[in-house]
């Protein structure tokens, strides 16, 4: 009997350790998030009801695989809103570790880049936990399927981060080529190379 | 007492010059040389440290690998893997020069990461600093993907003995 409790305690155990590191993975359900705006509005993934998907990025002002992939960030939405798959970048960096990262340097940053796309803070960090994002840029693809929002693609954004003409493989590009067309995702799992989300210190 | 003057300069220059011996320069290497560390059958603890200039965290704990070289009781070979740009060979050389550092430092030209990070370690997210440690001799390794503090390195090698 004392045994049996001990397992049940150690499985409780276990549940609750795993439980704590659950991210998305290829296929599951993204849930509803609500961040605030760089116009201070607030912005929901349910808020698109229309759109084929969403190419969620988490990204910062200040690391610089981020400054290095801005332009190639701000050229996805363009090609990508109008086809049913805009952008939306989050920053999930603790603005006390990187000052770079208040809210105020966001506003700054995206109207000096005009950005096109909403770039949410995410302040309590929850929504960057949820999906289990690492780095900056980490990008999730999201496909809308009815009501739900299903990860189709999570990684990087393309394998040269130093120079964008020298890229042979736009990962992102390619995932949401094959989803606009029908097809299955051929690389659905890049790691995302870059900077560490600076996390708050708890 | 002019003879003991000049003797005493010259020792005062010998000993400067051993301390702060020439810094290294950063190699600029392909994975292949990465490769070599990793399977290396020599009979030195690895530990094999990615970094960049860039990064803050990787900057801080580059003192803990340093005193690790310059320990001579751990028979450990350090190698610092530096992910900076390659074109930008000059800004890394200036840091290593700055911060005097002793330990050899290898900057990998290797822009697609996707093609190699695996082979490093799989668990590696891709983010830095990270730090290898293996012991070619047992085949046991340890990978650490966050800053290391103080001692902690000490008791990972000693874990893999």
């Amino acid at each position: 009997m004392e045994k049996i409790k001990l397992l049940g305690l150690v499985g409780l155990i276990l549940l609750l350790v795993s439980s704590k590191s659950m991210k998305y993975e290829i296929g599951d359900a993204v849930g509803d998030f609500k961040l605030k705006n760089v116009d201070g509005k607030m912005v929901a993934l349910s808020d698109y009801k229309s759109e084929k998907g969403v190419i969620v990025i988490f990204d910062c002002n200040t690391c610089p695989y981020s400054k290095a992939y801005n332009d190639r960030i701000i050229a996805l939405d363009k090609k990508y809103s109008e086809q049913g798959f805009p952008v939306i970048a989050i920053n999930a960096n603790d603005a006390q570790i990187s000052p770079g990262d208040s809210y105020d340097e966001m506003v700054s940053r995206a109207k000096k880049k005009n950005y096109t796309f909403p770039y949410l803070i995410d302040e309590s960090q929850t929504v960057a936990r949820a999906f289990g994002a690492s780095n900056t840029p980490h990008v999730f693809v999201l496909q809308r399927i009815e009501n739900t929002f299903k990860v189709a693609y999570i990684g990087t954004i393309d394998d040269n981060s130093r120079d964008a003409s020298a890229a042979k493989k736009k990962y992102v590009e390619d995932a949401v080529e094959a989803l606009l067309n029908g097809k299955p995702v051929s690389t659905p799992n890049t790691k995302a190379i870059g900077c560490t989300i600076k996390w708050k210190n708890t | 007492m002019g003879k003991h003057h000049s003797f005493f300069m010259v020792l005062l220059m010998v000993i400067f010059c051993v301390s702060t011996t020439i810094a290294q320069q950063a190699t600029v290497v392909k994975f292949d040389a990465l490769a070599k560390i990793l399977n290396t059958n020599s009979s030195q603890i690895q530990v094999v440290n990615f970094w960049a200039t860039w990064c803050a965290p990787c900057v801080k704990e580059i003192p803990l690998l340093e005193k690790l070289n310059a320990n001579k009781d751990f028979n450990v070979k350090i190698t610092l893997v530096c992910l900076d740009y390659a074109d930008k060979v000059d800004k890394v050389d200036a840091f290593i020069h700055r911060k005097n550092i002793q330990s050899q430092v290898l900057l990998l030209d290797e822009i697609d990461y996707n093609s190699w990070i695996d082979k490093v370690d799989k668990t590696w997210s891709g983010a830095i600093p990270a730090t290898l440690i293996l012991n070619p001799k047992t085949g046991k390794r340890m990978f650490v993907e966050k800053e290391l503090k103080e001692g902690e390195l000490e008791n990972l090698i000693a874990s893999l003995q």
